[in-house]
């Protein structure tokens, strides 16, 4: 337990001290909130864009954590030997992989720490499915964070951060964390339902937005990535 | 016993033998030098013992233990430092060393061995704006802070100024020093003199010397004696002079094909000074490290000092291709 507590405070305090961590983690979502909220050019209709945003880019700031911050910096660390080196000691995988996962789950409390209020600042009447939101958070960080740790374990340095920041932008854009998922074209709406960006924003959105509600495909479809990225990665990562 | 065992190992990577059939062994509480040129496999042979490689062919154990099989507990008990560290690029010394201390049970207290290493005053500096001496006295103190039986250091003074591996070497005397076993891995010859208790020299994946420092520097009984003076003296005159063939090996510098006694010395001071040439370093008996060295790794057929080399796989095909060129080298 002194172990995992301690590599947990670490691996906390060098991801809060890495200034393109806090870029990706905080000032991206937290961007896109305050400024599509205040220049209306992504909704037509009549709502608030807030409404829709606020809880899109509490999906965003999942897949911020889960999959760029941890990618990249596991990316790194492998690619630097840290990972090798903590093979040499009774670390041991399964403490590092809960040290690992509750830093993200720490960063993320406190991105939606400050983005929740921000978001009622900015006039968002949430609904009630904060339940329903939580668990679609835990499932995203599964599914993103078996992703990251996937693409982190079996890509060089260079192509795992290229590979992470490119899925970021394309998850983002595709996934309707802020463009609204019904303004997208039919195909590319179907391919996107398959990958876990947009299932994770409609839980959030369903659960959050006043007036709408969780398509039941989305729940199996971010359950069935929750479970399958984790086991792919804990079978294919290589730790040098 | 020794604590640390290589038999007969082998390690191939595809067709090429990086190892091949390796033996020697370490015993408790001593410096044990494992030297060679680059690629001659001794990276893929303590990666062996650290447990991170598994041998193609023969066995490891340290402790007792197989790495492999036992890494649980030899983790607990062994110490080692990467080539290239292996440190988390932005954490601050302080932090690495509190971080590696909550891995071990009874660990040595982080602040006393930062002292020890001489990085209280870089203790909240990130790991990547230490200089190379300061990282691997980073890295050497994470080896040691769960008190090893035993502790790996693969190139542990590489890329470090002079003054920084002179205090790493004074570490690593003082491990010794308080009972723990050091294997480390060098291509610095100075290295070798200052620490090694033992050392075991590998080429081409194969062990060409084990022995003592004395053992391998001492002329013992020497045939030869070597001296230096102005480039171009008639050798030939000058053997027949001492009795033994002279040969000039490198401008300036010759070989007396005789035995270094007291007779064939003053022959040699004699004839210098009929021709009045001025004589420089006189060397008989003990031998300058990088000489054996460059003896035993360039020879293709060099009878291997321990038990271990004993057959000559050189000939065989799908050695590194560098061989042939070495061969060449020795030739010549």
């Amino acid at each position: 337990m002194k172990a995992t507590i301690a590599q947990f405070r670490t691996e906390l305090a060098l991801s809060l001290r890495n200034g393109e961590q806090l870029l990706v983690n905080l000032f991206i979502p937290l961007g896109l909130l305050i400024f599509f909220s205040k220049v209306k050019v992504l909704n037509s209709d009549n709502a608030d864009p807030v409404d829709f945003l606020a809880p899109a880019v509490l999906g965003l700031a999942v897949m911020s954590s889960a999959l760029v911050s941890l990618g990249i910096s596991t990316g790194f660390e492998r690619f630097y030997g840290v990972l090798k080196r903590l093979g040499a000691t009774p670390l041991g995988r399964p403490r590092w992989v809960v040290a690992k996962f509750a830093c993200v789950l720490t960063i993320e409390l406190g991105q939606w720490a400050i983005l929740i209020p921000t978001g009622l600042l900015l006039g968002w009447s949430p609904a009630s499915g904060w339940p329903a939101a939580v668990v679609g958070a835990v499932l995203g960080t599964a599914a993103f964070g078996g992703l990251a740790l996937f693409m982190a374990g079996t890509l060089g340095g260079m192509t795992n951060l290229a590979a992470c920041n490119g899925i970021y932008l394309a998850f983002m854009v595709t996934g309707g964390m802020v463009v609204p998922f019904s303004k997208m074209p039919g195909a590319l709406q179907a391919v996107a339902k398959a990958f876990p960006a947009a299932p994770l924003a409609d839980v959030m959105i369903g659960s959050l937005q006043q007036g709408e509600h969780v398509h039941g495909g989305s729940w199996i479809v971010l359950l069935a990535w929750a479970i399958i990225m984790p086991l792919l990665a804990a079978w294919r990562f290589s730790w040098d | 016993m020794p604590i640390v065992e290589v038999e007969h190992l082998q390690v191939r990577y595809g067709d090429v033998v990086a190892v091949d059939d390796l033996s020697f062994g370490a015993d408790e509480g001593q410096i044990t030098v494992v030297l060679g040129p680059n690629g001659a496999g001794k990276t893929s042979t303590i990666e062996c013992l650290e447990g991170y490689r598994r041998p193609t062919a023969g066995t490891v154990r340290v402790c007792g233990l197989d790495p492999r099989v036992d890494r649980a507990e030899l983790n607990r008990r062994v110490g080692v430092m990467l080539q290239g560290g292996g440190t988390y690029t932005a954490i601050r010394p302080i932090e690495a060393v509190r971080l590696f201390a909550s891995y071990y049970e009874t660990p040595r207290d982080p602040e006393t061995l930062l002292d020890f290493v001489g990085l209280s005053h870089r203790a909240r500096s990130p790991y990547r704006s230490l200089s190379g001496g300061e990282q691997q006295r980073l890295n050497l103190a994470l080896a040691i802070i769960g008190r090893p039986e035993v502790v790996f250091l693969d190139e542990p003074t590489a890329g470090v100024d002079v003054s920084g591996r002179q205090l790493i070497r004074d570490l690593i005397r003082s491990l010794a020093t308080d009972g723990v076993t050091v294997m480390l891995t060098t291509h610095d010859l100075a290295e070798v003199e200052a620490l090694a208790d033992r050392i075991v020299i590998v080429d081409n994946g194969r062990v060409v010397a084990d022995s003592t420092p004395d053992e391998l520097l001492s002329g013992g009984d020497s045939e030869e004696f070597t001296f230096r003076a102005v480039a171009g003296i008639d050798a030939v005159a000058l053997g027949q002079a001492v009795g033994g063939a002279v040969t000039e090996l490198d401008p300036g510098r010759y070989r007396v094909a005789a035995a270094p006694t007291p007779g064939h010395v003053a022959a040699l001071t004699a004839w210098l000074a009929k021709h009045d040439i001025l004589l420089g370093d006189l060397q008989a008996g003990r031998q300058q490290l990088e000489e054996v060295f460059l003896k035993l790794t360039a020879e293709p057929d060099t009878p291997a000092a321990s038990g271990g080399g004993g057959r000559s796989r050189r000939s065989r095909g799908g050695r590194r291709p560098s061989a042939g060129t070495e061969e060449h080298e020795a030739d010549s």
